[in-house]
């Protein structure tokens, strides 16, 4: 009682305190000097149309490397702990149905499509590498859902994993040595504004973050499904 | 809207703590982790937007000449991207210990961990 009591003053100073914040928000009128540096130099320095796809990709680069990184450090952490003390045999499951046998079948490769669309078009439109990662992950999950037993390629995961991770360092040192410096998109020619072959090598370098989002996704949900007992 | 937005994702952050203090499930503290998780990518969100302008996309809507006066500041949306995937882990992290911990002493309650309690 008296812990609940506590956790609701809690809130109520928190709630003050926000609604301070709300209550005193203005939005901008004008863009502030970093967005405006954006705003104007983008399309002639990145030739990227989406914006937020040029300072994740090519303007903080860098963090963006960071944050893949990271991911991967979830996943493996993730497969370690859930790897500990996992009993090795192998029970069975009730079959999970026609309806999702049949239209797992029908939608994964769609859904793999539509994750390749989105990872692909990042630099024209919303979307991206991370997005169409998880799109990706999700048709791993279908699959996942209507055979929990069938291990889909580990290794073909573990393979696109390493090898979507290196080649993605790769681009950045062919930057460092084409072009201004770590991970710059110009070592590529710029192209069209607005075609699918632009902006250098966004497009590139976004299919491999969206390949490496996905298989990162996928290990650590078949990591998690591998709990269920049976 | 940009109010709305910015009173909801508060909101939802309030609910999320408080969710998280008061329960004592583990998957119940989780779970209000991510509803905090996502009132706080909203108010980020909201305090990027500006009233009448669109989403920085230099398509056909918004020409690159006019950029600086059409388009909203780009810079919190990058960052919540970063924010959405990072939170992502957090949460797989999260699962995962909560699954070694039930494995450890087959209940979620977390008043019956008490080794790191002083």
């Amino acid at each position: 009682m008296v812990k609940r009591a506590t956790a609701l003053l809690l809130m109520v100073a928190l709630g003050l305190l926000f609604a301070t914040i709300a209550f005193d928000h203005r939005p901008d009128t004008e863009l502030n000097r970093t967005a405006l540096y954006y705003a104007e130099n983008t399309a002639k320095d990145i030739g990227a149309q989406n914006i937020v796809t040029a300072i994740v990709v090519t303007y903080r680069g860098l963090d963006t490397l960071g944050e893949v990184t990271v991911l991967f450090l979830t996943a493996a952490i993730v497969g370690l702990i859930l790897a500990a003390g996992r009993p090795g045999e192998r029970g069975s499951f009730p079959p999970s149905g026609e309806l999702l046998h049949t239209g797992s079948r029908l939608l994964a490769p769609l859904i793999l499509l539509a994750g390749v669309y989105v990872f692909v078009n990042g630099h024209l439109t919303p979307g991206g590498g991370f997005q169409g990662g998880a799109i990706l992950a999700s048709a791993a999950l279908l699959l996942l859902l209507t055979d929990p037993l069938h291990r889909f390629g580990n290794r073909l995961i573990r393979l696109v994993e390493s090898l979507s991770g290196v080649a993605y360092v790769v681009a950045g040192l062919f930057g460092l040595v084409l072009a201004g410096g770590f991970l710059d998109n110009r070592f590529l020619p710029l192209g069209e504004f607005g075609a699918l072959f632009s902006a250098g090598g966004i497009p590139v370098i976004y299919t491999l973050i969206g390949l490496k989002v996905g298989a990162e996704f996928a290990s650590m949900l078949s990591s998690l499904s591998r709990t269920e007992k049976h | 809207m940009i109010t709305i937005s910015l009173f909801t994702g508060f909101l939802l952050v309030l609910a999320g703590l408080y969710g998280a203090l008061t329960n004592r499930n583990i998957l119940r503290m989780i779970v209000s982790f991510t509803i905090a998780d996502a009132g706080v990518n909203l108010v980020l969100i909201a305090v990027g937007a500006m009233p009448g302008r669109k989403a920085p996309i230099l398509d056909a809507a918004v020409p690159v000449a006019e950029a600086a006066r059409r388009i909203i500041d780009p810079l919190p949306q990058a960052l919540v991207l970063t924010a959405i995937v990072i939170g992502l882990g957090v949460t797989a992290l999260m699962l995962a210990y909560a699954y070694r911990l039930h494995a450890s002493r087959g209940s979620l309650d977390i008043s019956k961990f008490t080794e790191l309690k002083w």
